[in-house]
């Protein structure tokens, strides 16, 4: 219990995986101006990740280790991942229209997004079992929810300050992300 | 000019995938700690780059539309995982310092942005110097980027002390995760000057078309992608 509770918080907070792994960048900069969106967003990540992590340390386990086929992983991986991602938004469709309210629409921006990818190579990379890779992938997904949304609500007061030109937009943005990465390398004392 | 040369400085210089069009920025940001680093992964893509180009380009009349994305999706996570085998046997130690972000070439939205836009229209060999070109586009600017930052955080370039440190106290927080946002932040605050400059003398640039416009129109996995409008 000790373990998973210290691989949680390395994974949430220590080693961000925005601001200290750089995975998922598209939707941190581009599903960030609205406090709602990002939340939103950081939602229908902790889903996917949670359910993809566990698919594929299924999937590596009960397929590919017992075919002696491992190195086919990273095709596998992805296409399991779009195709559980069209699955879950249909099935969210079909019995839970409340959550799909909620989270339908950014679920199909999810499919490509790297972090999906990245947290099921790296459950392979560090050797993770089952349980570990699915508290490693929610705990990966909640670090996204609390980058997104902080990087969310600075971005809404930015709006209201003078900026110089050049660095208008995308540029001050990645400041903040830079500020809030130092903020978060304080954390790496912890673990 | 050439056909082909023109693919290939329309990759390197006029629609330069790091500086231009702003794409692949995850690795861009993770694997810029040193210049060696990013050299090493502007090559590997460089050659994913250019294979996928060349067998999209050489299947595109024998992949159905509707399921084009799918099939590019395994024909380039097929050579990801040749090159990664490569590496790991021949380049050990690089393979290890790129680690994850070697098989997250799959998902980088040059590769996919290329095939989409290019290779799936043009035949074989101007597909293969588009792959070329963009490719090492992406190389020097990785490369650059390295440059800078390990200079500035560490004194060296390519492992080699060229500051002493003597004198040079180095900034380590430029080979820490912070510094690359700082020296994306200044390169797209440096460009957003160059492209006002260039727009006066009537020489517009390439808009961008990456992440970093936090626009998904311009994705290259927008097909794939039915949610973006609401995300808005």
């Amino acid at each position: 219990m000790k373990t998973l509770i210290l691989l949680a918080v390395g994974s949430a907070i220590v080693n961000n995986v925005v601001l200290s792994q750089f995975l998922g960048i598209c939707p941190f900069l581009g599903v960030s101006k609205k406090t709602e969106t990002a939340a939103g967003m950081g939602g229908a990540v902790i889903f996917v990740i949670t359910i993809s992590s566990f698919v594929t340390a299924l999937i590596y386990k009960f397929i590919l280790t017992p075919l002696d086929i491992q190195y086919l992983k990273t095709i596998v991986y992805i296409l399991v991942i779009a195709a559980l991602v069209q699955f879950v938004e249909m099935f969210l469709k079909k019995s839970m229209p409340a959550l799909y309210q909620s989270l339908g629409v950014y679920l199909p921006l999810i499919t490509t997004n790297c972090a999906v990818l990245g947290v099921a190579l790296t459950n392979v990379t560090k050797e993770y079992n089952i349980l570990e890779s699915v508290v490693n992938g929610f705990a990966t997904a909640v670090g996204f929810f609390i980058a997104i949304t902080i990087m969310a609500g600075i971005r809404e007061k930015i709006e209201y300050n003078d900026i110089p030109k050049p660095f208008q937009g995308t540029a001050i943005v990645l400041i903040t992300a830079c500020l809030m990465s130092i903020a978060f390398m304080g954390f790496s004392g912890m673990i | 000019m050439n056909k082909n040369v023109e693919r290939l400085y329309n990759g390197i210089v006029k629609e330069n995938p790091t500086f231009v069009l702003m794409l692949g920025m995850c690795p861009t940001l993770a694997v810029t700690t040193a210049a060696i680093n990013g050299l090493g992964m502007g090559l590997s893509t460089t050659v994913v780059l250019i294979l996928s180009n060349m067998l999209i380009s050489a299947f595109r009349k024998v992949i159905p539309n509707g399921v084009r994305m799918p099939a590019y999706i395994v024909i380039v996570a097929s050579l990801v995982t040749i090159v990664e085998f490569f590496m790991k046997a021949y380049t050990p130690s690089l393979a290890s310092a790129l680690g994850v972000y070697i098989p997250l070439i799959v998902v980088n939205c040059i590769i996919l942005g290329r095939a989409e836009s290019y290779a799936s229209k043009n035949p074989v060999v101007p597909s293969i110097f588009d792959g070329i070109g963009m490719g090492l586009g992406f190389t020097v600017g990785l490369t650059s980027i390295g440059i800078v930052r390990e200079i500035l955080g560490a004194g060296q370039l390519f492992g080699h002390q060229i500051l002493s440190l003597d004198w040079f106290t180095p900034i380590t927080i430029f080979v820490m995760a912070p510094g690359a946002f700082l020296v994306l932040a200044f390169l797209v605050a440096g460009m957003n000057i160059i492209r006002k400059k260039m727009d006066e003398k009537g020489k517009p640039l390439a808009s961008p078309s990456g992440c970093l416009t936090g626009d998904c129109a311009s994705c290259s996995q927008s097909s794939m992608c039915t949610g973006k409008k609401e995300a808005e």
